[in-house]
């Protein structure tokens, strides 16, 4: 197999707490990725999103983050310089957040907000990035793209903005794309639509993606691999078709935990405290 | 034998200054004692507003409303027994917590304003409840979970051994498996207490785990009441 696009070993976050100690919330993280589509799954305080933020360097002060290994296509991400960092993020890395309210700039139109990436780190002109923006807008399925570019954010559905962040984050053709809980804000309708055209991005583009959620059912049909989280780390790990049949206990509750009609009358599957503390102790 | 709640062409106008919003309009429906209902649709249908009114939170209303056979007044606050037959949960433990109050005063101050006696001993039983261990009960609720934070919410609202237990979304702010636990933990005290349940939800999932019956609204209106075989179905 050639190198991996993303290799990262002994990925570790940590914050100081209020006593003088340290709060470790990503502890000892190893994977190593192609251009597959990967996803990170956990809930609260798993340390999924950290884990991503450490991979573009967006960890806060005062946290910490310290790793054996770091890698993004053969590349060191290690102790980048602030100014290095804002050369892999957008041309390298692409980062999809949940709420386009929040990510897109009120202030300025789609078209401005899809061209950055290409002011920033392409020598294009004026008519080329316009052409590229137009293109990417097209490419997510937006609706006359020559309309929607002169919008700005207010003006669009939660939908639309989505699609819009995903066009900004794709047009200056990253090698991955890290998605974090991207259709988290959305109607549950337009969560499929949503996951399938950042699949569908990704393939296109030749594209890794990691994909994070706290929604296992749902990312399984759009990942390859599927990796488990739970207090900063790893616990599972395997092929999205086998998780339905996962020997770790924390991956099965979470895969039958969903209440729904079927349930009713019945008690849903949770941690007994035994395996909740093995889980605790263990990692994987 | 009497409903645990009936709504008789219950209605709630709210006025923003400018126009008349009818947020209910004449919805009925009636409750068996003991089952477990739920109210769901999209944001702004007003199925939390007829929470509410039940809750006595809101009070301008205008139609019928009684819990075991006991009318509510609109425009007063529920009287006598009703302050203890219904009690609610609230969507969001984060805000329904008092942040500066230790989890003990949280859960001994309605016995105290209830003259109930041995107010330490009851609240401790209804920690056990819930599933808290006792050593929470000196903290303030910044220093528990999300899951842990909505136990307090839950054994705060048992204290007063309710009929009725109004819960408004509560399990939409917590994590998948947390959400797994609550429910468990709600339909365990609903056997133990012989409680009904009012459940809103925007999650047809939960309401179809949950419910005997439900009523769907929209835009105000009670559009259909479901009964198991309708939601099994959905």
């Amino acid at each position: 197999m050639a190198e991996p696009l993303i290799e990262v070993d002994g990925l570790t976050v940590r914050f100081p707490t209020a006593d003088g100690g340290w709060s470790t919330v990503v502890d000892g993280v190893r994977f190593a990725a192609g251009y597959e589509r990967l996803a990170i799954v956990g809930e609260s305080g798993s340390g999924k999103s950290l884990t991503a933020r450490a991979i573009l360097g967006l960890v806060p002060a005062p946290g910490q983050v310290t790793a054996e290994r770091l890698h993004l296509a053969g590349r060191d991400l290690r102790n980048l310089t602030p100014s290095a960092w804002e050369r892999v993020r957008g041309a390298e890395i692409g980062l999809v957040l949940q709420d386009p309210r929040f990510a897109l700039n009120p202030l300025h139109r789609v078209g401005r907000q899809v061209e950055e990436a290409l002011v920033l780190h392409t020598s294009l002109g004026r008519a080329e990035r316009r052409e590229r923006a137009l293109d990417m807008l097209d490419a997510v399925g937006l609706e006359r793209p020559r309309d929607v570019y002169h919008l700005f954010p207010g003006q669009l559905s939660g939908g639309m903005g989505q699609r819009v962040m995903i066009a900004a984050m794709l047009v200056a053709r990253p090698k991955l794309l890290i998605a974090d809980e991207p259709t988290s804000a959305l109607d549950e309708n337009l969560r499929r639509q949503i996951l399938q055209l950042i699949a569908d991005l990704a393939e296109r583009h030749h594209m890794g993606l990691i994909l994070i959620s706290h929604d296992l059912q749902q990312v399984a049909d759009f990942a390859d691999e599927v990796i488990v989280m739970f207090r900063g780390r790893i616990v599972d790990r395997r092929g999205a078709r086998d998780l339905a049949h996962s020997s770790n206990p924390y991956t099965a509750m979470l895969w039958n935990c969903r209440p729904s009609a079927a349930t009713y009358g019945t008690r849903l599957p949770t941690l007994a405290a035994a395996e909740r503390e093995a889980l605790d102790d263990r990692g994987a | 034998m009497t409903a645990a709640l009936e709504l008789d062409r219950l209605s709630v106008h709210f006025y923003n200054g400018r126009h008349d919003i009818a947020a209910v309009r004449e919805a009925s429906l009636s409750i068996a004692a003991g089952t477990s209902f739920g109210l769901f649709g999209p944001s702004g249908c007003g199925k939390s507003t007829v929470l509410r009114v039940v809750a006595g939170i809101e009070l301008g209303w205008s139609g019928q409303v009684a819990a075991f056979g006991t009318p509510y007044r609109a425009g007063q606050k529920p009287q006598g027994r009703l302050r203890r037959d219904v009690q609610m949960v609230f969507q969001d433990p984060y805000a329904s917590l008092h942040p500066r109050h230790s989890i003990r005063r949280t859960l001994e101050e309605p016995l105290i304003v209830n003259g109930i006696a041995d107010a330490r001993r009851v609240a401790a039983e209804a920690l056990a409840a819930v599933g808290l261990p006792p050593d929470i009960a000196p903290r303030t609720p910044n220093a528990l979970s999300g899951g842990q934070r909505q136990r307090v919410a839950i054994a705060r609202a048992l204290l007063l051994k309710p009929r009725l237990l109004l819960l408004d979304e509560p399990t939409s702010a917590l994590d998948m498996s947390v959400q797994a636990e609550i429910l468990n933990l709600l339909m365990d005290l609903k056997a133990a207490y012989g409680m009904t349940l009012l459940l809103v939800s925007h999650d047809r999932d939960v309401i179809a785990h949950v419910c005997d019956s439900a009523a769907r609204m929209r835009a105000g209106l009670i559009e259909a009441i479901l009964d198991r075989p309708a939601l099994a179905a959905v």
